[in-house]
């Protein structure tokens, strides 16, 4: 099906981000242009970091799951990430925590939540191997857990300390953590060349595991490099604006129905574009045209949870 | 002998729960000790044990009517419909009084617990894990419309009272709206008979002569209230109602008239004992009871859902 | 040659296998037959290498399995599932393409499209070739994933189950199917089946499983009769010969 439609599809994605983009950066601006577009510029790259990481995430995530209903937000990854932060600042103190380097401090948290995610999902993946309702079910809670264990820390950080991880803990594309874009593109750069590398294995895996296992690609290889470059992108994307619940839902439901194709080498390419243009077009309408003061997670969240629901009612006919 | 054991346990609580607190009663004047227990530790510990039970006894009913054994009010959009009634209140009618308020919050959770049986009753009933799901998918869809209104009205840390449940606000003069709570949830007794018959279907239930649509909706009307008014003076506490009826079921069957005071005990049980927990582990300060029956409702609702439980099949 | 030498395999402790040895020599269309639980699907599994070894060996052509590269065995053998549903939208002929994937890893040469333009052909699969899969028929559908698995030219192909869920037509043109690609095209072909009339009218070669060993082999004519299946299956049906093969009176 890589006709020219899918081409003109994928160019249109790419022409529309690029309007985007310069709405982004030019509408609205008073004084300095040369200060305004550096700073805007920095919060248009985590934008694009973060659309692309998600997307990423969500779409290499439903392939080795075998659904597209699973995201990595709803088996609980980004609330795992926030508890692994906040145990983590209760652990060395906050005062220790906010002294050491903060792009170091990153790296930390991506290796950590790589070693924990492994151990975590594998085991959930396998306990609920077949029966895709508890597997969800397992995560929705596990992301319940989560959220109430990161409440326990925070608590139990001092009160004053707690700003540290505050900030962390909702998800907000207007007030991005510029400071981590390095390290950050430096992450999704590696996970990504490592994504694209894999992308004709990816292919395969939807065969379900008795045909890939006959093609000679065994699912539970793909499944553990799989699994550390989610928990790589969503340590990033959760770094960069918080959790993110249902917005890899929408990119991914969006993908699958503007591109007609099973090949990654089409689908993640436009989910990275689709989630792009969401992200940086809804926060220009957002910011600048209507001058809303509700967060375009809130939003984001409201219409992926639809979308998730209507998707899982839909499974059933 | 189990229950009476339960009742004992509760006794003991209850007590302990009148002598903990950032007041070292003993080095308290004989004078004021009276005071303290009558406007604090008192209605603490009144306003848990009725949360406990009528939160325990809401989730049972509610299972029965869904048919199923992981739902709850709390998380299935109950307890988030009551909290937009009560934030559209706040926003609309600032100073109502707080039983318009309760009123609101009791008839927007009756809206959002209508809606979701509405939704679930074209569920297949192959599918019982579905429930569930798309109850705390359902909550969460509410949950994100409480924080947009939330945000457009600048009302963000008012929702976190709501959305995490606690008790150490409460007071002589602040908790008594609970007491209607556990009259509705004692009101279920009356009526336990009707409600473990429609929990074997519609089919069987018209089959037996019973106005099934009546029983619902009480049912509805009964969970609608007790959580309206949890949610309104103490905030939502999580898998009380779903964690509880499942482990006391497995002792009493599913007969409710047997299983009521049970789940009744064990809830207040419950949510007394994690109370006590949230007021000593970082002592003085305190751990929501929300943040505590979290942490512990969420393991014990996964060893339910992995075969812990015989009945959780 | 599948050379298969003392395997076992337990469940929970439970046996599935027991010590079975068996050797599939190169062509023949071989069938396994037996009760539920009989373990015949854990047999295939095993020589599909879909669940490791547990104890015992197995070696398809001298290659052993789970020492060989999973690609070396992919161009050896092929293994269709009982349960042909998949999840991403394909057309016939991208899902006879993937039959190619071991050979060019997902970057197909002029080579690898023109033998999977002349299996379309070959199976009669030209008119649906670029319909979806979800489009088709159970029997359609099943073709398809057969030509897949013929497009990866292996020596071996194993399937389980295949006549799950098909009517009488849709079987027998598959048994056909299967039975040319054996006599015409020297393919080697094992099949896991339940109704052990058509293993009789089709196969070459029928091993009856039973609590996990094997308690008989040879050809149709030699052990379909009344006594194998009161003892494999435990029950009383006759056994008449129609047309010089066997036919179980059900």
């Amino acid at each position: 099906m890589a006709g020219p439609g899918l081409r003109v599809r994928l160019f249109l994605l790419a022409g529309l981000l690029a309007l985007c983009c310069a709405a982004y950066l030019s509408l609205g601006v008073r004084g300095d242009w040369g200060f305004i577009l550096a700073f805007r510029g920095q919060k248009l790259a985590a934008l694009l970091l973060v659309g692309f990481a998600v997307s990423w995430a969500t779409v290499i995530f439903q392939t080795i799951t075998g659904n597209r209903i699973l995201t990595p937000s709803v088996m609980g990854f980004d609330a795992l990430y926030l508890l692994l932060l906040t145990g983590l600042v209760w652990a060395i103190g906050a005062r220790t925590y906010q002294g050491l380097p903060p792009q170091g401090m990153m790296v930390a948290n991506v290796v950590w939540m790589c070693g924990a995610s492994l151990l975590l999902f594998r085991v959930v993946l396998r306990a609920g191997e077949g029966d895709m309702m508890r597997l969800i079910l397992t995560g929705v809670v596990l992301a319940v857990l989560f959220h109430s264990l990161t409440a326990y820390f925070r608590r139990v950080i001092d009160p004053n300390e707690y700003a540290v991880v505050q900030a962390a803990s909702f998800a907000r594309f207007s007030n991005v953590d510029t400071g981590l874009l390095a390290v950050a593109t430096g992450f999704c750069l590696a996970a990504g060349a490592a994504v694209w590398r894999m992308r004709y294995r990816l292919d395969v895996l939807p065969l379900g595991p008795v045909l890939s296992t006959s093609l000679g690609e065994p699912p539970h290889k793909a499944q553990w490099q799989v699994l550390l470059l989610v928990s790589v992108l969503v340590s990033v994307s959760t770094a960069l604006v918080g959790p993110v619940a249902f917005f890899g839902i929408l990119v991914t439901s969006l993908t699958y129905l503007i591109i007609p194709s099973a090949r990654h080498g089409d689908l993640l390419p436009a989910a990275a574009l689709i989630a792009s243009i969401i992200l940086v077009g809804g926060q220009t309408v957002m910011e600048r045209l209507l001058d809303l003061s509700t967060p375009l997670s809130v939003v984001v969240e409201f219409l992926g949870g639809l979308i998730f629901l209507f998707l899982l009612l839909r499974s059933l006919r | 002998m189990i229950r009476w054991f339960c009742l004992l346990a509760l006794c003991a609580l209850a007590c302990a729960s009148l002598f903990v607190g950032v007041i070292d009663l003993r080095s308290t004047r004989p004078d004021e000790v009276w005071p303290l227990i009558r406007d604090s530790r008192f209605p603490r510990t009144v306003a848990t044990l009725l949360t406990g039970a009528s939160l325990a006894i809401a989730g049972q009913i509610m299972q029965q009517i869904a048919r199923n054994r992981f739902v709850e009010p709390m998380t299935s959009g109950t307890g988030q419909s009551a909290a937009l009634g009560i934030l559209m209140t706040a926003v609309l009618v600032p100073a109502a009084p707080i039983g318009f308020k309760m009123a609101m919050a009791s008839i927007t959770a009756l809206g959002g617990s209508l809606l979701f049986f509405v939704i679930i009753r074209r569920l297949p009933p192959t599918q019982p894990l579905l429930v569930p799901l798309v109850g705390l998918i359902y909550g969460g869809v509410v949950g994100a419309a409480v924080t947009y209104v939330a945000y457009q009205a600048d009302m963000l840390q008012f929702i976190e009272i709501w959305m995490n449940g606690e008790f150490s606000g409460t007071l002589r003069g602040r908790y008594e709206l609970l007491w209607l709570a556990g009259l509705a949830a004692a009101l279920s007794y009356l009526v336990a008979d009707q409600f473990s018959i429609i929990g074997l279907g519609e089919a069987v239930s018209l089959n037996l002569g019973l106005n099934y649509a009546q029983v619902v909706v009480l049912g509805l009307i009964m969970i609608s209230v007790v959580t309206g008014l949890t949610v309104v003076t103490v905030g939502m506490i999580p898998f009380v109602g779903l964690v509880v009826p499942n482990l006391v079921s497995q002792f009493t069957g599913d007969s409710l008239r047997r299983s009521l005071p049970m789940t009744a005990m064990a809830g207040a049980a419950l949510v007394l004992a994690a109370d006590l927990l949230g007021r000593m582990v970082i002592y003085p300060f305190e751990m929501p009871v929300g943040t505590v029956i979290g942490i512990v409702g969420a393991i014990v609702f996964l060893w339910l859902l992995y075969g812990g439980s015989r009945l959780a099949r | 040659m599948i050379e298969i030498e003392n395997l076992s395999y337990q469940i929970a402790g439970h046996p599935i296998l027991s010590d079975v040895s068996l050797r599939l020599e190169k062509g023949g269309l071989v069938a396994l037959v037996g009760p539920n639980g009989a373990g015949k699907s854990t047999l295939l599994s095993l020589v599909a290498r879909l669940v490791p070894l547990q104890s015992g060996s197995i070696s398809i052509d001298g290659l052993q399995i789970g020492k060989t590269a999973d690609d070396v065995l992919a161009r050896q053998l092929a293994i269709l599932p009982q349960d042909l549903s998949v999840a991403s939208r394909l057309t016939v002929r991208d899902l006879v393409g993937f039959g190619r994937y071991p050979y060019h890893k997902g970057r197909p040469r002029a080579e690898d499209r023109d033998r999977v333009d002349a299996v379309i052909g070959q199976f009669e699969l030209t008119a649906i070739a670029d319909r979806q899969l979800e489009n088709l028929s159970g029997g359609q559908r099943q073709r398809a994933f057969v030509a897949m698995a013929f497009a990866q030219d292996t020596e071996y192909l194993l399937l389980d189950e295949p006549l799950n869920n098909l009517d009488i037509s849709a079987s027998r043109a598959l048994m056909t199917l299967l039975r040319d690609l054996v006599t015409a095209q020297g393919r080697t072909v094992v099949i896991v089946v339940h109704d052990i009339n058509y293993a009789a009218a089709y196969a070459d070669r029928i091993i009856a499983l039973k609590q996990g060993v094997v308690v008989a082999d040879g050809t149709p004519r030699e052990i379909v009769n009344s006594a194998l299946l009161r003892e494999v299956f435990q029950t009383g049906a006759e056994v008449a010969v129609v047309g010089g093969r066997p036919v179980v009176l059900v």
